[in-house]
């Protein structure tokens, strides 16, 4: 029986109110406080994982704000140095870390099995695990405020002043304990986004049909997975430089400095992709809806997404072209950071040429992805400008760049971010945000963005520093500080619109049904919101816009929607071949359960104790851990690992 | 409060139409402070080694610029040339045009694009190859050693006498390279003449080299640019270009011991100075030898205190002297107890030091 369950012929149908009632009654999380810390559904998951990025988004631009009234004029004392240096190195690790990246994580979780007609991710218990692991990660490095002693060395740490001669207090020690934690949840993550692309999938859900933003996720994701160890693998060894005397970046007995550099930059340039390319997919599939058309040069904008990432890991050492690296070196990595912009120039002209050949309806979400357009061209051209070694050793650690990393991670993470909560809360709440408000959002966000930010560009030419506390006046920054904190409070006031929105029309949004804006991809067949089991009979798809196909005739046969499988012997979906998205066996998922919060707080445990050298502690954490993991593993009948199946 | 000013301004090389245009389009109508008003500008340039890559920078904001102002016009072309009424449920409003139409966008975009980039790295190296290295040997060397939070400064010569040391404030000669080798005492910095040349970090365990070079006799602004701690915003430093003659003047008065207190103050200074002083900072001449914090030997010829923080007047040195953390928190030099009157002595003897 075990194995015909894995190989049974699925019975064929349409939707019925008892399958409907079956399913829910398998699907669904229980509500209240005990939902919430089992749930392994990946639409909860991913709303979890939104509230929690803008939580963070929120306390980073705090920090931002108190930051720019210390600036708003020379000489300030609102803040001390040590203060003005914990704020500015919490605000990068915050946006940069435990808002950009997990907010996108919120939308694929939220979106990934929906876009591809499945029920869940491919291991809905280490979805929900690397949540808890991200939320607790952010906690336990915030709680550094609580003791005054925060990370103070920038998001990127760079010893010796990161070591424990300069930096003698808990500080530095918050930093990377948080980064190894953190780096669990986005290793987790980024197995779970690679296995379920690659495996669960709909019937017919071939790669070339792939929604641009899966593109996105799946090459940032696989990126990850080669990045993220080489950050770890740095902070472990300043750790034990730190704790235990070793010497691989001190310099005084032979370590070399430099190595945090190179290993840092490996992983933080391609860090800075896969923080973009998923928010860039967003705009690729974003686009088509409001211009009446399928995205132009789908094939060119996949590939360039994948190029962009390959060519990713060859730039690093852009950020370090005045560390006294042989010339030779600087001139490939100057070409390499040059070359780079033509995949991303191709995207733009895609976008350009989806516009200029559609019928362009401006609606809030478009709104936020045709401005990203312009934001994405100012930051690309900032960055290239570095690229050329010797301008860049002008350019390099003067507000120019803290301008180009603004117009990157604003312009190109959080506007397409924002326009995706408008574009998809219809879905996830069955409610639309209000338009008159969502514009109101839009164009104060953009023109306090812009307001803010492109005069920095101009602050850097005139050669401010940045990571300074404070300036001294005669340096002809004044005016054009005072200017940037009038505009980061306007952004401010644009974000805080929009979360006045959200709350307003959570309750009283006009009713939305399952496809306001007439969208093409397959989230957009199901109800809003989506029943906990995503779809009642597993669709199967003929085409890149499922919803679009007859329309447009574009479809190899014909997308089926309200007729499939019907898999309901438990937690059921199907897997698939990796290219041509042809079923080959049914998959039992697993249902919801306390496993991941507790491996995760064990987790949390053992970190605690590894800050504050109580081993006990950190033994503690570390024994159950395993506990958690040998229960997590117990074969279970519902998973289809024993003989007996729960549910038939 | 910047002591010493950028007195230079210097015209670059690039055809005078198109600097305008792209200055016009980079200020935008916003309330800028002239160049010259700030010191630490690098749009304009003051030496050979500068020259090119300020041509450089301003070639690739203007292609920057162009680029957006492109795209931008492009973008609103499009978005209103067939603008749609907002119903898209209106099934009327999908066109049934071919995906493939519009593809020629990306191949020309993509090929102009290529061209653009090419010209951009083909500049790149060019300028690379030309400011990498002076076209003369230079004749003599700078030692810089990067210090939370300022600068030591030591000027080798072959005949060992002849070799002193100093802080926060160069100087080279004009018309000739200078060769400066970076050094780090404690963390990374960065050193940074704008106006002369960029970026190069002085990093512990590592001997890094750039080299400078003055057209014209100036002041020009220097300042740490790698976030080194607390007062990483307070390390400043100058650069004083001077004609060869003036720079030989120079150093051979550096070369002078301090001269014997000519006074009873001054004597008594000296002597507080030793007994306070003398453990962290040198004075050539006397017996305070200590090498932690810069050396004062000539601290009056210098134009500004605490790594170019505020200007050497009786005053701030004054304050600085007596509460060095009011200033510059978290600095290093620790707050002595002294009475007004060894306050008073000690600044009669720093006086002396011409």
């Amino acid at each position: 029986m075990a194995v015909a369950e894995f190989e049974r012929i699925p019975e064929v149908a349409g939707p019925s109110p008892n399958l409907e009632e079956k399913l829910h009654s398998m699907w669904v999380s229980e509500p209240g406080l005990k939902g919430w810390l089992t749930t392994v559904d990946h639409k909860e998951i991913g709303i979890m994982y939104l509230v929690t990025a803008f939580a963070f988004l929120t306390a980073g631009g705090i920090e931002a704000l108190l930051m720019r009234l210390q600036l708003i004029g020379p000489d300030r004392h609102l803040l001390t140095p040590e203060q003005y240096n914990q704020l500015f190195s919490m605000h990068g690790n915050t946006m940069i870390f435990w808002y950009a990246l997990p907010v996108l994580s919120g939308f694929s979780n939220y979106l990934w099995p929906l876009l591809l007609g499945a029920r869940d991710m491919a291991f809905p218990r280490v979805n929900a695990f690397s949540y808890w692991v991200f939320l607790f990660s952010g906690l336990f490095i915030y709680s550094s405020f609580l003791v005054g002693a925060s990370p103070n060395d920038g998001w990127f740490n760079y010893p010796p002043y990161a070591s424990r001669e300069y930096n003698g207090g808990i500080n530095i020690d918050f930093y990377l304990l948080g980064q190894l934690f953190f780096g669990i949840s986005t290793t987790a993550g980024a197995v779970n986004f690679v296995v379920t692309t690659l495996r669960t999938r709909c019937p017919g859900m071939s790669i070339n049909r792939f929604p641009i933003v899966i593109w996105g996720t799946l090459t940032a994701n696989a990126a990850n997975l080669f990045s993220v160890p080489v950050l770890s693998v740095a902070c472990l060894l300043l750790w034990f430089d730190r704790q235990f005397g070793t010497h691989f970046f001190n310099a005084q007995e032979g370590g070399q400095p430099l190595l945090w550099q190179h290993l840092f930059w490996m992983f933080g340039h391609p860090w800075v992709y896969t923080i973009v390319l998923p928010a860039m997919g967003i705009v690729s599939d974003g686009i088509p809806i409001f211009c009446r058309r399928p995205l132009v040069g789908y094939t060119a904008v996949a590939l360039s997404t994948v190029v962009t990432m390959f060519i990713g890991f060859g730039v690093w050492v852009h950020h370090m072209f005045a560390t006294g690296l042989p010339v030779l070196g600087l001139a490939f990595f100057g070409a390499s950071s040059i070359l780079i912009s033509l995949p991303s120039g191709v995207q733009v002209f895609s976008w350009l040429a989806t516009i200029w050949t559609g019928r362009p309806v401006f609606k809030t979400p478009f709104l936020f992805f045709a401005g990203f357009v312009v934001l994405f061209v100012i930051g690309g051209v900032s960055g290239f400008a570095t690229g050329s070694v010797p301008a860049d050793w002008q350019f390099t650690d003067t507000y120019w760049v803290v301008a180009h990393i603004h117009y990157v991670l604003i312009g190109i993470n959080l506007f397409p971010v924002v326009g995706a909560v408008y574009l998809w809360f219809p879905k996830m709440t069955g409610r639309m945000l209000n338009e008159r408000l969502g514009r109101w959002n839009f164009w104060t966000m953009f023109i306090g963005f812009n307001l803010g930010f492109f005069p920095m560009h101009i602050t850097g030419l005139l050669g401010m520093p940045r990571r300074v506390y404070t300036y001294q006046d005669g340096m002809g920054w004044d005016w054009l500080n005072l200017i940037t904190t009038v505009g980061s409070f306007v952004l401010a006031i644009g974000i805080l619109l929009l979360f006045v929105n959200v709350l307003v029309s959570r309750k009283r949004g006009a009713i939305a049904g399952p496809n306001p804006w007439d969208a093409p991809t397959l989230e957009w067949s199901t109800p809003s919101p989506p029943p906990p089991y995503n779809f009642a009979v597993i669709p199967s798809v003929a085409s890149r816009h499922p919803l679009w196909d007859e329309r447009l005739q574009e479809a190899d046969g014909k997308t089926l929607l309200d007729r499939g499988a019907v898999l309901d012997h438990g937690h059921e979906t199907f897997g698939v071949t990796p290219m041509d998205g042809v079923p080959d066996v049914i998959l039992k998922m697993p249902e919801d359960t306390y496993v991941p919060v507790a491996t995760a707080f064990a987790i949390a445990v053992f970190f605690a104790g590894l800050l504050v050298h109580l081993w006990v502690l950190a033994g503690a954490g570390l024994s159950l851990m395993l506990l958690a993991l040998l229960w997590w593993m117990w074969p279970s009948g519902d998973a289809g690992q024993t003989e007996d199946p729960a549910h038939v | 409060m910047s002591g010493v000013r950028s007195s230079n301004r210097c015209i670059i090389e690039l055809p005078r139409g198109l600097r305008r245009a792209a200055a016009l389009l980079l200020i935008a109508g916003m309330p800028v402070a002239a160049e010259a008003d700030a010191p630490l500008n690098y749009l304009t340039g003051a030496g050979t080694k500068n020259y090119p890559v300020v041509a450089l920078i301003w070639g690739l904001i203007s292609i920057s610029l162009l680029v957006v102002v492109i795209v931008t016009v492009l973008l609103l072309i499009g978005l209103f040339r067939h603008r749609s009424e907002p119903t898209p449920r209106d099934p009327k409003l999908v066109p049934p045009r071919r995906p493939e139409q519009g593809l020629q966008w990306i191949y020309v975009g993509s090929a102009v694009s290529a061209v653009a980039l090419f010209g951009a790295a083909l500049w790149t190296f060019a300028v690379l190859a030309d400011v990498v290295t002076p076209d003369r040997r230079a004749p003599f060397t700078v030692e810089v050693t990067g210090h939370q939070w300022w600068w030591g400064v030591r000027y080798q010569d072959k005949v060992v006498s002849r070799s002193f040391e100093t802080a926060n404030e160069i100087h080279i000669p004009t018309g000739q390279p200078v060769r400066v080798t970076l050094w780090s005492e404690d963390v990374i910095h960065s050193f940074w003449v704008p106006a002369l040349s960029g970026k190069t970090d002085t990093i512990p365990g590592q001997h890094n080299e750039t080299w400078l070079e003055a057209d014209k006799p100036g002041v020009y602004r220097g300042q740490c640019t790698e976030y080194c701690g607390q007062q990483h915003a307070h390390m400043g430093f100058t650069v004083v270009a001077q004609s060869p003659a003036d720079f030989q003047a120079w150093w051979e008065a550096q070369l002078q011991p301090s001269p014997p207190p000519h006074s009873q103050p001054v004597a008594q200074g000296q002597n507080e100075f030793i007994a306070h002083c003398g453990i962290c900072h040198t004075v050539r001449g006397t017996p305070a030898g200590g090498s932690i914090g810069p050396d004062l030997s000539h601290l009056m010829s210098r134009g500004a205190l605490a790594a170019d923080t505020m200007p050497n007047t009786p005053g701030y040195l004054s304050g600085w002297i007596s509460d060095p953390q009011a200033m510059k928190p978290g600095n290093l030099m620790p707050t002595l107890t002294l009475s007004a009157q060894e306050l008073t002595d000690i600044r009669s003897f720093l006086a002396t030091l011409q």
